[in-house]
């Protein structure tokens, strides 16, 4: 007899009850996944090679003996292992991400595909010059468009991120000081107090003294705050712009003047470029040095904390004092200058090996062509666009710390709305992902308590905006209706609940090693 | 725009309800004669099948390593990586994350960086690794400035074994902070006598193994004499590969070790983006640069880690930080952890035999093409060639005819008067043909 | 018999004759939340009054502690780094960190006592 009645179709009646836990800890998709080192065998191997034929060893006596302690995996479980973390983390490709200053846009994987050409990605940096001029072409290219949408003079590419950029940026303009004989002088950097961390301690690095410009009470720099502090020891200001509060300096034409006017120079952190591509260039500005976080502005992946990279535009005056290596026009096509020493200018030496980060420069320069000039002024329109229609969508529940005016593409708002509600900004932000959300960034800038920083991007949809402004009401109303609990143990519904920060600095743990042998009951 | 999702009747409905009339009425704030008013002298938007043409020519004008016998080393080796790597690195639970500073949704970020930190730990033979910098040379900068701030002294004696752009970088960055840097003169042959340098100024020495020459350098000697001045000796190297089979740096009294990771998992790039590892004793912890990933537990006791120690950096201690960098290298990381995942200890020694195999029976090969003298005794895949010619033209030559036979030493450092040596390196990607291919247009371009 | 005197950057010294226990109040533990690590001075050095004398830090933030007053420091308390918690659970006893000799005694008169620190401390939170 065939079993006519086959598996039920319906969702059944079984009552939905509360999580009664599984054998294994998983639920479901979300599954937990032991470390290497517990799952992995010493003999184990996921890579064929065969061993070397007999050779007699040329290692004198320095060979390595005994376990190094790595243990390997079959290809399989490999797979199995890193695609089970994959699973735990959020990503731009998951949900909207909007955090602030963080520029989290949309990642196209043409780039990526670009990016992997074996022209490009299977060439060595020290091969002859005459075997890669295409290499040394698009270098060439993305110069050229990093100083046309800037306004610059030339570009530093070779630094390795933005705090690299910005590095290198300080050192342009050190150098530029040291060769005007002014280096015992000017030894004093200005930095405003809701300045990015990296700026005071790029500027520390190498020697400046730091001093701190006063926010005005709407959260921008004026002019006036920045003459007040002005002086013959005055090397330099590094001001972010848009800043860190997401709104566009005003008064940046006049204090660049009031630096130049006093031999000083401007550094721009230029994190937030992606506000006012094909829209304003810094150059005209009276901007003298600005890092670019390619992995911000031109979409190159944030990688889970890098690769990035932050090339800097330098101005007529700070130009000649860009670092080695750079590419200039040759005999025979482009060729690049290596050794400061071979130089026509006065590079300041050398920021890394080799000619920074090739596999960025490939893909900014294929988000930019997709783009064009039209299409990266309407990114940054749209961009700015969003924000403000968050802003809008949270006006009045939420509070903004400058009053109720437009922003750039990322939107501020403080918790002062949240007070006596029992909920912090930190559980807000908790919260949040629940709701299938990354956190905004929070707690920055400093200059604003509680800061909660929104930065959609011009990546969102109206709909997938509409939707995020109709949760955060929703979470918004629920604290201010005394619903504490929602956020105060939230998240509920991540892979882990909240984690134990103190407990991992008291007694840092960093890396794996051996559990003691658990002791078997005797008795 | 493909990229973009909102039309312009969006565009118009969402004006509408910020209440404001036009897009530039938004950006107010930017002085009125500094608002560009027209596009800028940049090519139109683009379709993916004109891009892919664009860069796919640009592309092709280069020589791709793996299309010719390939010898090219001196701090980025041509490896084969499998294609699991490529695969994991780009899901985009992976590529489109941020550094994780929202642990319960990053533990995936968060948990292949223990792993990676105990993998560059084992490796080394040190106690503690960091969550990667951006390359070795920048590595070694920052192990500079570590030793600076941990012995409080400010004089870095570097080997003249330091690949020559490692160097470069310490001393970029010594200047500019005012610090002393005593550099050794090029040293093909490994037998400088690095000991008559260390003082009781000297807050560390920096010795490469295998050295740019390819030389392996015990270490030890070294290590006692900087340990008995005050100082610290930190190790470095550019090809992670040689850790399968030479003597680890922590097994020769190195306090801190920096080198490049590019080996294990990543391509050559042209030059980045690399992986930097950084390693160095527990008692230096909280003097170490770079991004910390700990283990805890969550409210309910469960395992997880979280970036730790985040004191020391810059968003907390601005002018006081440790260091002004604020990435590590995410992605590259991850492809190291993967490839070193799939490889273990028994796949990395054997890949590393097959290396050292590969090498010596290069060196061998070359040393019977008359003129030419392999002067490097003990190496791991790299060595040196003294040519009866300019290196820098020979290398020119070989290329015409199609070898890509390595590094001018001149290309490296102009004046240190080696115009005659020739880095040479060997990898697992190289055949018996390649060689011969090697030799006879090595005797070709002597003749 | 021993005073306490305090700074408005929310340090104590318990002063005994010419020597005198430096700390951090209790108000100053509870605004850093959960210590977990302390810089201490060597032995032996010299501070001056409103230098940097040590360095506490928590998870999300770390703060100068400056000298009360100037001096020599004689003994910094060596337990802290392994049991930093005792800063959060003991500011005034277990979570001292050091111990000097007064160089100036006259400075203490330009600190805050008990019922004026309790005072400011009521004004500033």
């Amino acid at each position: 007899m065939l079993n006519r009645q086959g598996r039920p179709t319906s969702a059944g009646d079984g009552a939905i009850t509360a999580d009664t836990g599984t054998f294994t800890g998983n639920r479901a998709l979300m599954q937990e996944e032991a470390l290497i080192f517990e799952s992995g065998r010493y003999e184990t191997t996921g890579v064929d090679f065969d061993e070397p034929e007999n050779f007699s060893p040329r290692l004198g006596d320095l060979e390595r003996e005994g376990d190094i302690g790595l243990p390997g995996l079959s290809e399989p479980e490999a797979m199995r292992h890193f695609v089970r973390l994959s699973q735990k983390n959020y990503g731009i490709d998951t949900g909207l991400f909007p955090l602030g200053s963080c520029t989290m846009k949309h990642n196209a994987r043409l780039n990526e595909r670009m990016a992997r050409l074996p022209g490009f990605a299977d060439v060595h940096p020290l091969q002859p010059v005459s075997s890669v001029q295409g290499a040394l072409e698009l270098m060439d290219e993305l110069s050229r468009y990093l100083v046309t949408l800037t306004g610059m003079t030339s570009v530093a590419l070779s630094p390795k991120a933005g705090a690299h950029g910005e590095l290198c940026g300080m050192m342009a303009i050190k150098a530029a000081i040291d060769a005007k004989g002014e280096g015992e002088t000017r030894r004093t950097v200005l930095v405003p107090e809701s300045a990015h961390g990296t700026n005071p301690a790029t500027a520390a690095l190498i020697g400046f003294k730091v001093k701190t410009v006063p926010a005005d009470t709407d959260g921008t720099v004026r002019v006036q705050a920045v003459k007040d502090l002005i002086g013959p020891d005055t090397a330099a200001i590094m001001l972010t712009n848009p800043n860190t509060c997401g709104l566009f300096e005003p008064e940046i034409v006049e204090i660049a003047q009031a630096l130049h006017d006093a031999g000083a120079y401007f550094y721009c952190d230029g994190a937030n470029f992606n506000a006012i591509v094909g829209k304003a260039r810094p150059g005209d500005l009276g901007v003298d040095a600005m890092h670019i976080n390619l992995h911000k502005t031109f979409s190159t992946p944030h990688g889970g904390g890098g690769p990035g990279s932050g090339p800097v535009v330098l101005s007529q005056r700070l130009a000649p004092y860009a670092p080695v290596p750079f590419v200039i026009p040759g005999a025979e096509g482009l060729t690049l200058v290596e050794h400061e020493q071979y130089a026509e200018e006065k590079p300041f030496g050398r920021i890394t090996a080799f000619h920074g980060q090739m596999g960025m420069y490939v893909r900014a320069l294929s988000y930019m062509l997709s783009h064009g000039s039209d299409g990266m002024k309407q990114a940054s329109e749209d961009a700015v666009l969003n924000a403000n229609y968050i802003r809008a969508g949270l006006r009045g529940l939420m509070s903004q710390p400058f009053g109720d005016k437009p922003c750039m593409h990322e939107a501020l708002f403080d918790d002062s709305w949240l007070k006596d509600t029992g909920v912090s900004t930190l559980d807000f932000a908790k919260a949040m992902i629940d709701e299938g959300y990354h956190p905004m960034t929070m707690y920055f800038p400093l200059v604003v308590h509680g800061a909660m920083l929104v930065e959609p991007t011009e990546s969102e949809s109206k709909s997938s905006l509409d939707l995020f402004v109709a949760a955060m009401r929703d979470l918004a109303q629920a604290a201010k209706r005394g619903e504490t609990e929602r956020f105060t143990g939230a998240p509920y519904h991540a892979p882990r609940k909240r984690l134990d920060e103190t407990r991992a600095a008291r007694q840092p743990i960093l890396r794996w090693t051996p559990r003691e042998p658990v002791r078997e009951a005797a008795e | 725009m493909r990229y973009l999702p909102l039309s312009p009747d969006d565009r118009s409905e969402m004006l509408a309800k910020i209440g404001v009339d036009t897009i530039d009425d938004l950006f107010a704030d930017v002085p009125a004669e500094k608002l560009l008013t027209e596009p800028l002298d940049l090519p139109r938007r683009k379709g993916e099948m004109e891009v892919e043409r664009i860069l796919g020519r640009m592309a092709g004008r280069n020589v791709a390593a793996s299309t010719v016998p390939f010898f090219v080393g001196a701090g980025a080796y041509k490896h084969h990586v499998p294609a699991t790597v490529d695969h994991v690195i780009q899901r985009s639970e992976f590529l489109t994350s941020y550094t994780p500073y929202q642990p319960e949704i990053a533990q995936g970020t968060l948990q292949y960086l223990f792993e990676f930190q105990t993998q560059v730990a084992a490796l080394t033979g040190m106690d503690v690794a960091n969550a990667s910098m951006y390359d070795g040379s920048t590595a070694a900068g920052e192990a500079v400035l570590m030793a600076h701030r941990v012995t409080k002294r400010r004089k870095a004696v570097l080997s003249g074994g330091l690949h020559p752009h490692y160097a470069d970088v310490v001393e970029t960055l010594s200047h500019m902070s005012g610090d002393k840097v005593v550099s050794l003169p090029a040293d093909p042959r490994a037998d400088e006598d690095i000991l008559a340098a260390i003082d009781d100024e000297t807050s560390c020495v920096v010795v490469q193994t295998p050295d740019v020459f390819g030389n392996l350098r015990d270490l030890t000697k070294i290590a006692e004499k900087a340990h008995a001045h005050g100082a610290l000796l930190i190790a470095a190297f550019t090809e992670v590969m040689s850790l399968g089979l030479v003597k680890p740096p922590g097994a020769m009294g190195a306090d801190i070790v920096v080198g490049e990771g590019q080996s294990i998992g990543n391509s050559l790039n042209f030059g980045g983006p690399y992986v930097g590892l950084f390693a160095a004793r527990q008692k230096f912890v909280r003097q170490m640069p770079g991004r910390l990933c700990g283990e805890t537990v969550d409210a309910e006791g469960k395992r997880g880690f979280v970036l730790t120690l985040s004191t020391r950096e810059q968003h907390i201690r601005r002018d006081k930080a440790t260091s002004n960098i604020c990435t590590n290298s995410g992605l590259c990381c991850l492809a190291f952890t993967i490839h070193m995942t799939l490889l273990g200890q028994v796949g990395l020694q054997r890949l590393a035999r097959v290396n050292h195999a590969n090498a010596v029976a290069l060196a061998d090969a070359l040393a019977t093409v008359p003129g030419v003298e392999v002067i490097t005794g003990a190496f791991f895949n790299e060595f040196t060639l003294k040519l009866p010619k300019d290196a820098a033209k020979v290398v020119e030559a070989l290329a015409d005819k199609g070898v890509l036979g390595g590094v001018p030493y001149s290309r490296l450092a102009p004046d240190a008067d080696c115009d005659d040596l020739l880095l040479v390196a060997s990898t697992e990607v190289n055949t018996d043909d390649d060689r011969a291919a090697y030799v006879a247009a090595l005797k070709e371009v002597l003749a | 018999m021993s005073t306490t005197r305090y700074t408005k950057d929310h340090e104590y010294i318990r002063v005994d004759g010419d020597t005198g226990i430096v700390g951090i109040t209790d108000y100053a533990q509870s605004q850093l939340g959960d210590v977990v690590y302390v810089e201490l001075p060597e032995a032996g050095k010299a501070l001056e009054k409103g230098g940097e004398a040590a360095v506490v830090e928590s998870v999300k933030a770390a703060s100068e502690v400056y000298a009360p007053v100037s001096g020599e420091v004689l003994e910094v308390n060596g337990d802290l780094e392994a049991a930093p918690a005792a800063i959060n659970e003991d500011p005034a006893g277990a979570g001292w960190f050091m111990k000097i000799k007064i160089g100036n005694a006259s400075e203490l008169d330009e600190l805050m006592s008990e019922e004026d620190y309790q005072a400011y401390v009521k004004s500033i939170s």
